[in-house]
């Protein structure tokens, strides 16, 4: 676990007087599939964004201790080159209302790339890449929104890659699909784990034992401030929790 | 024990459908009233626009459309001039109060908001703003025309011009702008916000790339909207645009709109079947941009159903 692609150091954020996080220091590794685990109000979604700094968006937000992707402090770097590296799917499917192809263009594009040729090579490429080349090669210039939820999601994922970013945050991906679309996009995390780091919230623990390579437990008591009780390999942390919170959260005793 | 229970609820049922049928009276009642009330609303707009189209339509010729006022007591000669002067003063005003309208909105809804969070100042400048966009939106078209008078009249030397009109025009619209510019960038879902910042996009390439686009059928409901209400007013032109009846050859010539012309005729002359034909062309034009707006706001909605 030595190559971390991401890391934080007893980092914690707050909504203005709220401490939402704690303390928290991990290390993700690279071209692995994180997961984010734990439920509902524990920081997850939260400390996921932390890596684009979308948290600066929401109004009152400060946070301590330090973020460091390969190495380098985020806050050093300029929020929109930051994102061009750190790509993001959403929870809710948000294709741009504009056509399949343009929605993937739109990164390129918005980089100051013209070239039609390479703008094609590039939408091809990434739709290939999200699994969705074979769906929509024949209908490039009908609407985003006119698809399926499951290939919405998707291709949100191929707007996501063709900006060739290196690592891909997912908050919760697959929680508005059903579950044969779900399955599709976790067959994709798993096929894109070769070349991209990957962190994914999820609310669902099958999920997260199927798609990860390691797991990071969070868990929040009364003061609604999340914490990270643990951080292991996936297959570890599911047969041999070291906490007794993470043993019940997994076998299902709350949450 | 049971009997008496199973007696007791054919009492209540028994009850209940007395005052079932008691309040399908009552609803018939009222909802035949309520029939009454819209009807009558019906009837009279259509007898008002009617009168106007019937007794205005009988003035009207190609001869009217196409020549120009003559001035006098008898009213003589048709409205091409007034035509083609209401073109100007709509194109000049909304040239003026569209990026304005436009702008202010988009600073309000994409802007103030982050910013008033670092300075009380500016927080105070915004709350400002809009209760002054509320305000300018109640105020009467005349006391923007008297404003106009003093300003862009005398003060300026403007003089009674399509310039000063314009102008005054613009403020009189401009609450309208930037009220369903307002609206319309609020419509647009947060969710394609992120998307776009999260590709990497600056604010503003979200902001022209993808918040403006889909804002446009609002943002065009409204200068729609202001381009009706330049047509139909008169007091505020009655004080900036003068009362001339020829052909403004320059921004700075005065002029007389349809509705203005209108006035004069009513007013000043005996040709009251003229002003009829004038009202008549007018009511025409407002009823094409009605079904304007409509067509656009249906498209709105159609964008909007399908975020969904």
């Amino acid at each position: 676990m030595n190559d971390s692609k991401l890391e934080t150091i007893d980092y914690s954020l707050y909504y203005g007087k709220y401490r939402a996080l704690k303390d928290i220091t991990i290390k993700i590794p690279e071209n692995k599939v994180t997961a984010l685990i734990g439920p509902s109000g524990c920081g997850k979604s939260t400390f996921l964004r932390s890596f684009n700094r979308m948290n600066d968006l929401i109004p009152g937000v400060h946070t301590e201790g330090s973020v460091l992707i390969d190495g380098e402090d985020i806050f050093k770097i300029d929020p929109v080159a930051l994102r061009q590296n750190v790509g993001m799917v959403f929870q809710k499917p948000n294709p741009f209302p504009k056509s399949i192809f343009e929605n993937v263009a739109y990164g390129p594009r918005v980089t100051g790339l013209k070239d039609h040729h390479k703008l094609e090579e590039i939408v091809e490429r990434s739709l290939r890449s999200a699994a969705l080349w074979n769906e929509v090669k024949d209908n490039l210039g009908k609407p985003g929104l006119d698809l399926s939820g499951g290939q919405q999601q998707r291709l949100c994922i191929a707007r996501a890659l063709a900006v060739e970013p290196t690592v891909i945050l997912m908050d919760e991906p697959a929680a508005s699909l059903d579950p044969i679309a779900t399955l599709k996009i976790e067959d994709l995390i798993h096929e894109l784990s070769a070349n991209y780091t990957i962190v994914i919230v999820t609310h669902n623990m099958q999920q997260a034992g199927r798609v990860s390579d390691y797991t990071a437990f969070f868990y929040t008591d009364e003061t609604r401030t999340g914490q990270l009780v643990e951080f292991s390999e996936t297959k570890t942390l599911f047969t041999n929790p070291r906490d007794r919170r993470t043993e019940d959260y997994i076998t299902g005793r709350f949450g | 024990m049971i009997e008496d229970r199973t007696s007791e609820i054919a009492l209540i049922h028994r009850a209940q459908a007395q005052s079932l049928k008691k309040e399908q009276i009552r609803q018939k009642l009222w909802v035949s009233l309520m029939w009454f009330f819209g009807l009558i609303t019906v009837a009279i707009l259509i007898m008002v626009v009617g009168y106007v189209l019937v007794q205005g339509g009988k003035a009207i010729s190609w001869d009217f459309l196409s020549t120009a006022p003559k001035g006098g007591i008898s009213g003589e000669g048709g409205i091409s001039t007034t035509v083609a002067t209401t073109f100007y003063l709509v194109g000049l005003t909304l040239l003026v109060a569209t990026p304005l309208g436009v702008g202010a909105a988009v600073f309000l809804i994409e802007y103030a908001g982050e910013q008033s969070l670092s300075s009380k100042f500016l927080r105070s400048v915004i709350s400002v703003a809009n209760f002054a966009v509320e305000t300018l939106a109640g105020i009467p078209s005349i006391i923007f025309g008297l404003f106009g008078y003093a300003l862009f009249v005398s003060t300026l030397k403007f003089g009674f011009s399509l310039l000063s009109a314009a102008l005054a025009g613009a403020c009189l619209v401009l609450p309208t702008i930037i009220r369903t510019t307002e609206e319309a960038l609020r419509a647009v879902p947060d969710d394609y916000r992120r998307g776009s910042l999260a590709l990497g996009a600056t604010k503003w390439q979200t902001l022209y790339r993808i918040v403006l686009p889909a804002g446009l059928p609002g943002i065009i409901t409204g200068i729609i909207l202001s381009v009706g209400r330049v047509i139909s007013e008169t007091a505020i032109f009655y004080v900036t645009l003068g009362g001339s009846y020829r052909l403004p050859t320059s921004i700075m010539d005065g002029g007389r709109t349809l509705a203005l012309h209108l006035y004069y005729l009513a007013m000043d002359t005996r040709a009251f079947d003229k002003a009829m034909g004038t009202g008549a062309v007018l009511v025409v034009m407002i009823i094409l941009i009605n079904l304007l707006i409509d067509l656009v706001s249906r498209k709105l909605t159609a964008g909007v159903r399908k975020v969904r």
